[in-house]
Order: structure tokens, then C-alpha cells, then sequence
């Protein structure tokens, strides 16, 4: 088994409400040296095959049809 | 003239767009989203308002995977009619039947309101009533109408006036609710059949509503039909 954990967020570029909010926040809270926050989602799938390389396609292809919109989103895919 | 309106799970607009358009005279049909045709004789396809499943990874995300939309981008494709409000605009997009995405609000409130709206350009059968610069006041009611597209793609926009509406103050001076790109409330594709837009028209049909203005938008359709 393979497990895949994709983290998704908004392309550099493109504005992150979020975690401008965040980054706020944190302001308010006096953690200063906060330079930038970006906030994702982290999709976690477990997946039958061993094998990486099945899985890193088959989980980009996720990526590229649903798990992400690549208008807006980057993703990174890491397998364990 | 006949308007088929679709329903996902969590969709919740589909009677008011229904009560709009039989108000104009159209016959209408609520189709399940589990349909894999559109009847025959559908004149205009509503992609409407709501939540499509919850909104879960994004909004419109997984609708557009419903087995009907292999259907309607068979519809869109061939020149058929498509309307998206609010969430339909949303499953448009990711469906890529229009450009862009449509991010989180930037003040990430769920905005509820009357909202007034330039029309930017009319050479379309869903604006033709309406002249441009003319203001219109709709409802907008929505988490995720940031329209976000990237500078190519804003200047494909432009120059083939496929900007039909944007956020606006009374007197029609750009006033941005939600942070999107332009101002932009509403497109449509290039070829001017389909089209897609966060306000809704359907609840601005009578005046003891607040606004009538959305029948003027609607009747577009119905004279085109």
C-alpha cells in the first residue's frame, strides 16, 4: 500500500484571502517576523498499489482532473 | 419555448428559476443530475443556484463530474443555450465551459445583499434588452464569487466583449463587493452561448421583491428562443 499526501494551494500570484486573515491574526497576537501565510488543503489517499511510480501518476492525474483547479492551485504530491 | 433546469444534490434554486421563467411564459423541466440526456427539445439549460454537494472541495468541483454534464457539454458544444447562476457559473467553470475560477470572497464573508451591476456589453442574446452602461439591481448571495483569470485571459475577456456585467455602485462606478478580477460579476464564452454569472436574475422578477430587474435579463432568452 502507498499512502499519497497531496497539499493544495493558491498559485503564487494569486491572492490568498485566507491567509492574509491568518497573517493578520497572527499580527494582532504579536508573533511578529511573519513575512507571508498561506493557507492550503491537504488531501491524504491511500492507494493498493506498491509501486511509486503507478502511484505518483495515477494520484497526478487525480490532481490535474479534480483534486485540484489548476487555474488557481498548485499541488505537491509526497508518498510514503 | 422550453428551459430545462438542473438539479445536483444540494442545489436549492431550482423552483425559483422555474417560477421565473414559467412567469415569462416558458415551459420549463427539473432534471435530475443522474439524467444522461437532456430532453430533445430544451431551448435554454439552467445550470442553477445552491450548494452542489455541500461545496465540498470547491464549489462546483464535484457536480461537474455528474453524469448529465457529459450531456451538457455535448449541448454547450454543439451551440446550445447555457446559463449559470451563481453556483451554475461556478460548475461551469470548473466543467472549463467558461474560463476562470471563482475563489473565496476576499473579505471571506458569505455576502447576502442587493447589489447593483453595469451591463458592459449587450451584443448577446441573454443582454440584448438592456443597453450598456444601463444599472441593474439583483441579488447576489454567495461565499465564492471572487472571479478570478489570468492577464491573457482577462484580455480575451476584453477584447471579445465577453464581460457581460460588473459589480457597481447606483450610478454605475465600479464597486467591488467580493474582490474579483474587473469587478466582473458576469461572462460568457466566446461564442456567446454560454454563459455564467454570480447575481441572480430570478430573484429580482417582482417589484414587492425589491427589484424587478431580473426579467428584463431573463427575457433575452425567451426572444431568442
Amino acid at each position: 500500500m502507498t499512502t499519497a499526501i497531496v497539499n493544495i494551494s493558491l498559485k503564487a500570484g494569486v491572492l490568498d484571502s485566507q491567509g492574509k486573515a491568518v497573517h493578520h491574526a497572527l499580527d494582532s497576537l504579536h508573533f511578529k517576523g511573519v513575512e507571508d501565510v498561506r493557507v492550503g488543503k491537504q488531501i491524504i489517499l491511500k492507494l493498493a498499489t506498491d509501486d511509486k511510480t503507478t502511484a505518483m501518476a495515477e494520484v497526478e492525474k487525480m490532481c490535474e482532473e479534480i483534486l485540484a483547479n489548476t487555474v488557481i492551485e498548485d499541488y505537491k504530491i509526497e508518498l510514503i | 419555448m422550453k428551459v430545462t433546469i438542473l438539479q445536483f444534490p444540494g442545489t436549492n434554486c431550482e423552483y425559483d428559476t422555474e417560477h421565473a421563467f414559467k412567469e415569462l411564459g416558458a415551459d420549463t423541466q427539473i432534471v435530475w443530475h443522474k439524467a444522461e440526456t437532456l430532453p430533445s427539445d430544451t431551448d435554454l439549460l439552467v445550470v442553477a443556484g445552491g450548494f452542489s454537494y455541500g461545496d465540498y472541495l470547491r464549489s462546483g468541483a464535484i457536480a461537474r463530474f455528474s453524469p448529465v454534464m457529459k450531456a451538457v457539454t455535448e449541448y454547450a458544444n454543439a451551440g446550445g443555450k447555457v446559463l449559470g447562476i451563481c453556483n451554475g457559473f461556478q460548475v461551469l467553470t470548473e466543467a472549463g465551459l467558461l474560463p476562470g475560477a471563482l475563489k473565496r470572497n476576499d473579505g471571506l464573508h458569505f455576502i447576502s445583499k442587493h447589489h447593483s451591476l453595469k451591463v458592459e456589453n449587450n451584443d448577446n442574446i441573454f443582454l440584448k434588452k438592456l443597453n450598456n452602461g444601463d444599472v441593474v439591481n439583483i441579488p447576489i448571495a454567495h461565499h465564492d464569487g471572487n472571479y478570478f483569470i489570468d492577464s491573457d485571459g482577462l484580455k480575451e475577456l476584453h477584447d471579445n466583449n465577453q464581460v457581460l456585467l460588473t459589480y457597481s455602485d447606483e450610478k454605475g462606478n465600479i464597486q467591488n463587493p467580493n474582490g474579483s478580477v474587473d469587478s466582473i460579476a458576469g461572462i460568457c464564452n466566446k461564442e456567446k452561448n454560454v454563459f455564467g454569472l454570480m447575481p441572480h436574475p430570478e430573484r429580482a422578477m417582482e417589484l414587492i421583491l425589491g427589484s424587478d430587474h431580473g426579467i428584463k435579463m431573463l427575457e433575452g432568452f425567451l426572444e431568442s428562443c
